[in-house]
């Protein structure tokens, strides 16, 4: 069966968007196949720094012819609604239609239009300019004299249409003239001249001896597996970096790995500075040795194979990496020869928000914060408010300065050379964590002060000037700060309730409710859980969990059914006669061995609960929840709540709602599906 | 590569570096200018890119531009970092189909033959904020070197470009310590001599940028240059406002001059530490609407391709 070839050849395309285009273009290309009748077997798009392609395989030559039928007005409808009918159908005349009848609507025309099916090519040949033109690129530019878009200058289109075995043709359509055809081109340097492709096989084939590896995770293993065993061959190892490797995959056609050194003097520097150093400027691997430790050598990938085997392509990277690490090392001595405190009226400068103040302002805030938040987790408050001090001071230094995500990490070490306490070093690195998902959580009490009062200060700040996070804009990533705050307080286990506006309170609560769900809670659960006012992060968390512990064992499952029907009796009832039953049980009312039971246990239990709640025992309680099981099923066995004594109906209503009062002292039953 | 003498040969001389870069866009058809007699920032602000990148004719122009960086001066005590430093321009308007050819084989005139060396186009986006400009393009490395910049101009002055202009731009210092082999921009060879005929970077510019390191950091009188900056906006809307004809201006360019002048004193102002960070992009701010107003104005010149 015929198949397709489509190749976008241009000057080089960004690293970042080529993964994201070969995807747009496969899925254009094949939804628009689809769309037009061209069902199809196999899609692959490919990518590289110079071309964007796509095979599609399993094509038929022609789309099938289709038969569709269209109704129309009723017989002896009015004239303006029969042409218009004529019109949509594509009909000359009345006669051409069908009269059919419906029981309801009587006779009425109908138009059976048959669509011939089109050639494969000339329908392509119509979608293929319309992709380009709406190529959905993150970032796009015009060039020359033309008006057409893309990412950067289109300089050749391959477009071949045909079955194995026969000259295919080609897809002829203009795109900012520039002609379809069938000539490619191999590598920049190694392999320039124009290829002539006809299809797939020999199109890869071709760009594979013009020294282009057209799948950029056949680049990438490339590239790992060659600067592995380059390492390896050092008695090193490649420190691994799946960002870097993929944009590395992204900068070359044709990957050749080779490894440089620096002077080991360097070393001195924390390894965290000359990685980033290494890895922003010159996307190069840094390499461990076998103790682990940093090595002076450092993996790069260029895109060609010099003809002098690379001597001079080492030489000119590591003559760029000296240079950048004396750079660094020379804001480092810099740093260290000021205390930190040193940058504090620097902050003074830096606004941080035009409504919020400066940093230094957000310092003294912070330093505030951390004196209230330290008795609540355990941390001494003096320690405390000097880390908060020192957190931000390496803001002003030249190492953050020339590499901003190095901040924090370069406020540790200042901080730690210029011997202040451990915990207060590692709080200064520590409280801009959580930074994602993955990242890890402060554990350290004076940590732990600092990354909250970060989080909790830039939180009531911007809900204060009405800055919240609307739809897929976040600019002062506070969805991650509230996570964040979370996080701390889950994985630490912290009591620490949360004292804020109800509309910050009811955001945490969203935060919360995707978290736990994301650990697998159901959602209903959650819900019972958290009221508008819950504020205990840990309480909620383990509530949940000791809810849905006691839902997947047989006395829950049982017991959520007694609380239904109770709660659904009560419900009728209440609403019946516009009353609410609160009132005593009365003993003395109960009549049926099976009711005393029930009164019994649901004190007992009520009792219990109220302990274990106020003990943050939520396992315990809804251990005597269950407990509840067997009386509750034996009550509504034996017992008709509606009995003809008022007095004893009213006295079991009561009951009833004391059994719903008890099981909401853990949860809210009503919101749990089932 | 031609046959040269070897104190032509940008391996041992600067000048030679500049020279054969201006030979070799000479030959592709460009004018070769003379560098702007103004001090600026980047040979961007040269009109015969930021005004003739504006407008519907054709434009190709190399040339050199002195640019001054005032808060990069670092005493001659830095090799890589100087305020006066000197940057290479081209700007061909429309951006030919070879263009990346073209700058390739600028680079083989200057040694650096791709056979031997790794050249990459690695994404870079141009924006300049007080100009109102931006474009796609990229830094190009060698040898994992930053050598040039290239870009499609997409806006200047807030106006669209078309046809787009592509515009490379050298550092020449940085290319030349490269291709020399020199550590230290100090160091380099200016004439290509050897002996006692040798001049060096340092010969020339070590004590400019001593001085002018002293000048810019403590002693450029600050309420002078505010008076400047100020009477620059004012001289430059005066300009505008007399120039103005129906439909018609007859003093864009005197009018730009202000606009190049204001910048230079915001950069000036800016390595004396006097201006806030708020306070930057008001100026910023400041000056692109100036250049905002001169683009509008060319555009209304024969220049700028007005009937």
């Amino acid at each position: 069966m015929p198949e397709l070839l489509l190749e976008l050849f241009s000057e080089e395309i960004p690293a970042r968007f080529q993964r994201r285009a070969a995807d747009d273009l496969k899925k254009a290309v094949t939804n628009a196949l689809v769309d037009a009748g061209l069902v199809y077997e196999g899609a692959k798009a490919f990518v590289t720094p110079r071309r964007l392609a796509l095979t599609v395989t399993g094509l038929p030559g022609r789309s099938p012819d289709t038969r569709e039928e269209k109704k129309g007005p009723k017989v002896g409808a009015p004239q303006p609604a029969i042409d218009g009918f004529l019109r949509s159908a594509g009909l000359s005349s009345i006669d051409q239609a069908k009269v059919e009848s419906d029981p309801k609507k009587g006779d009425f025309y109908v138009a059976h239009i048959n669509k011939p099916g089109a050639e494969a090519v000339d329908l392509l040949s119509a979608i293929l300019p319309k992709i380009l033109t709406d190529f959905p690129w993150a970032k796009s530019m015009r060039w020359g004299s033309g008006s057409f878009n893309w990412v950067r200058p289109l300089r050749a289109i391959t477009a071949t249409f045909g079955a194995e075995n026969e000259e295919p043709v080609v897809i002829p359509f203009d795109s900012n003239e520039l002609a379809s055809g069938q000539t490619t081109f191999g590598h920049r340097f190694l392999a320039p001249e124009p290829i002539r492709v006809r299809r797939f096989d020999d199109y890869a084939a071709a760009l594979e001896r013009a020294k282009v590896v057209l799948d950029i995770d056949r680049r990438k293993d490339i590239i790992q597996t060659d600067a592995e065993q380059l390492a390896f061959a050092q008695g090193l190892t490649v420190i691994a970096d799946e960002g870097l490797l993929e944009e590395v995959a992204g900068l070359v056609e044709w990957p050749v790995v080779m490894m440089g050194s620096f002077d080991p003097a360097f070393l001195e520097l924390p390894e965290e500075v000359i990685i980033a150093t290494i890895r922003a400027n010159q996307k190069c691997f840094c390499l461990r040795d076998a103790g682990g430790k940093l090595a002076p050598n450092f993996i790069i990938t260029a895109n060609t194979e010099a003809s002098d085997g690379g001597a001079v392509i080492i030489a000119g990277n590591e003559r760029v990496i000296r240079a950048r690490l004396s750079d660094a090392a020379f804001f480092y001595r810099g740093d260290l020869a000021l205390p930190l405190e040193h940058g504090l009226p620097k902050l003074e400068e830096t606004v941080f928000h035009a409504k919020l103040g400066t940093q230094f302002a957000r310092v003294e805030r912070l330093v505030k914060l951390a004196a209230e938040i330290a008795p609540k987790v355990g941390a001494d408050p003096e320690r405390a408010k000097r880390a908060a001090m020192l957190a931000k001071a390496d803001l002003t230094t030249g190492m953050v300065g020339e590499f901003p995500e190095l901040q924090g990490l370069m406020g540790r070490y200042y901080a730690a050379a210029q011997g202040e306490p451990a915990d207060i070093a590692t709080a200064v690195e520590m409280h801009y964590k959580p930074l994602g998902p993955t990242d890890s959580v402060p554990t350290e009490p004076v940590s732990i002060t600092v990354a909250l009062a970060d989080k909790l200060d830039l939180l009531t700040g911007f809900w204060a000037i009405d800055e919240k996070p609307t739809g897929s804009r976040d600019p002062f990533a506070l969805r991650r700060a509230a996570l964040g705050v979370i996080r701390i307080i889950a994985e630490n286990g912290l009591r620490f309730p949360l004292r804020v506006e109800p509309d910050l309170l009811a955001f945490f609560h969203d935060r919360l409710k995707g978290t736990l769900r994301d650990a697998g809670a159901r959602h209903d659960l959650v819900d019972a859980v958290i009221s508008a006012e819950s504020d205990d992060i840990l309480e909620i968390t383990q509530r949940v969990g000791a809810l849905s512990q006691l839902l997947s064992s047989d006395d829950g499952v049982n017991l959520l059914a007694g609380y239904r029907r109770a709660a659904n009796i009560l419900a009728a009832e209440e609403k019946k006669f516009n009353l609410t039953y609160r009132g005593a049980v009365d003993q003395g009312l109960l009549r049926l061995p099976e009711e005393t039971d029930l009164a019994f246990a649901v004190d007992a239990v009520h009792a219990a609960v109220l302990s274990h709640v106020s003990a943050n025992d939520y396992k315990g309680a809804m251990a005597e929840l269950a407990t509840l099981r067997a009386p509750v099923d034996a009550f509504f066995t034996a017992v008709m709540v509606n009995d003809e004594d008022s007095m004893v109906r009213v006295n079991r209503l009561n009951l009833l709602s004391r059994l719903r009062d008890t099981m909401h002292l853990v949860a809210d039953f009503s919101k749990i599906a089932g | 590569m031609t046959n040269r003498p070897s104190h032509m040969d940008p391996r041992n001389s600067f000048q030679g570096l500049i020279l054969t870069l201006q030979n070799f866009w000479a030959e592709q058809g460009c004018v070769i200018l003379q560098p702007y007699d103004m001090q600026m920032g980047a040979g961007t602000f040269h009109t015969a890119t930021t005004l003739r990148a504006l407008g519907p004719k054709p434009w190709k122009a190399a040339y050199v531009q002195p640019s001054r960086r005032p808060k990069d001066g670092r005493y001659g005590e830095n090799p890589n970092r100087l305020q006066h430093y000197y940057q290479f321009q081209v700007i061909l308007k429309p951006s030919p189909a070879n263009i990346q050819e073209l700058y390739l084989q600028s680079l083989a005139e200057i040694g650096l033959d791709a056979a031997l060396h790794d050249i990459r186009f690695v994404e870079d986006d141009w924006e300049s904020p007080t100009l109102g400009a931006w474009g796609l393009g990229w830094e190009c490395w060698c040898d994992g070197m930053e050598v040039s910049q290239f870009t499609y101009f997409q806006q200047v002055a807030g106006f669209e470009c078309s046809p787009v202009p592509g515009e490379i731009t050298y550092g020449l210092e940085r290319l030349a310590m490269y291709v020399q082999g020199v550590e230290n921009v100090y160091d380099l060879n200016f004439n290509g001599r050897e002996g006692d005929d040798k001049v060096t970077y340092g010969d020339v510019f070590l004590q400019n940028e001593q001085e002018s390191s002293k000048y810019n950091f403590e002693v450029a009188d600050t309420e002078i240059l505010f008076r400047h900056f100020a009477d620059a906006e004012q001289e430059c809307r005066a300009i505008l406002a007399k120039g103005a004809e129906a439909n018609r201006q007859s003093m864009a360019i005197p009018a730009y001059e202000q606009v190049v002048k204001a910048s230079h004193n915001f950069n000036m102002l800016d390595a004396r530490g006097v201006i806030s960070v708020t306070e930057r992009q008001s100026y910023i701010l400041r000056i692109r609407e100036l250049a905002k107003s001169c683009g509008e104005a060319w555009l209304q010149t024969a220049g700028g391709g007005a009937e």
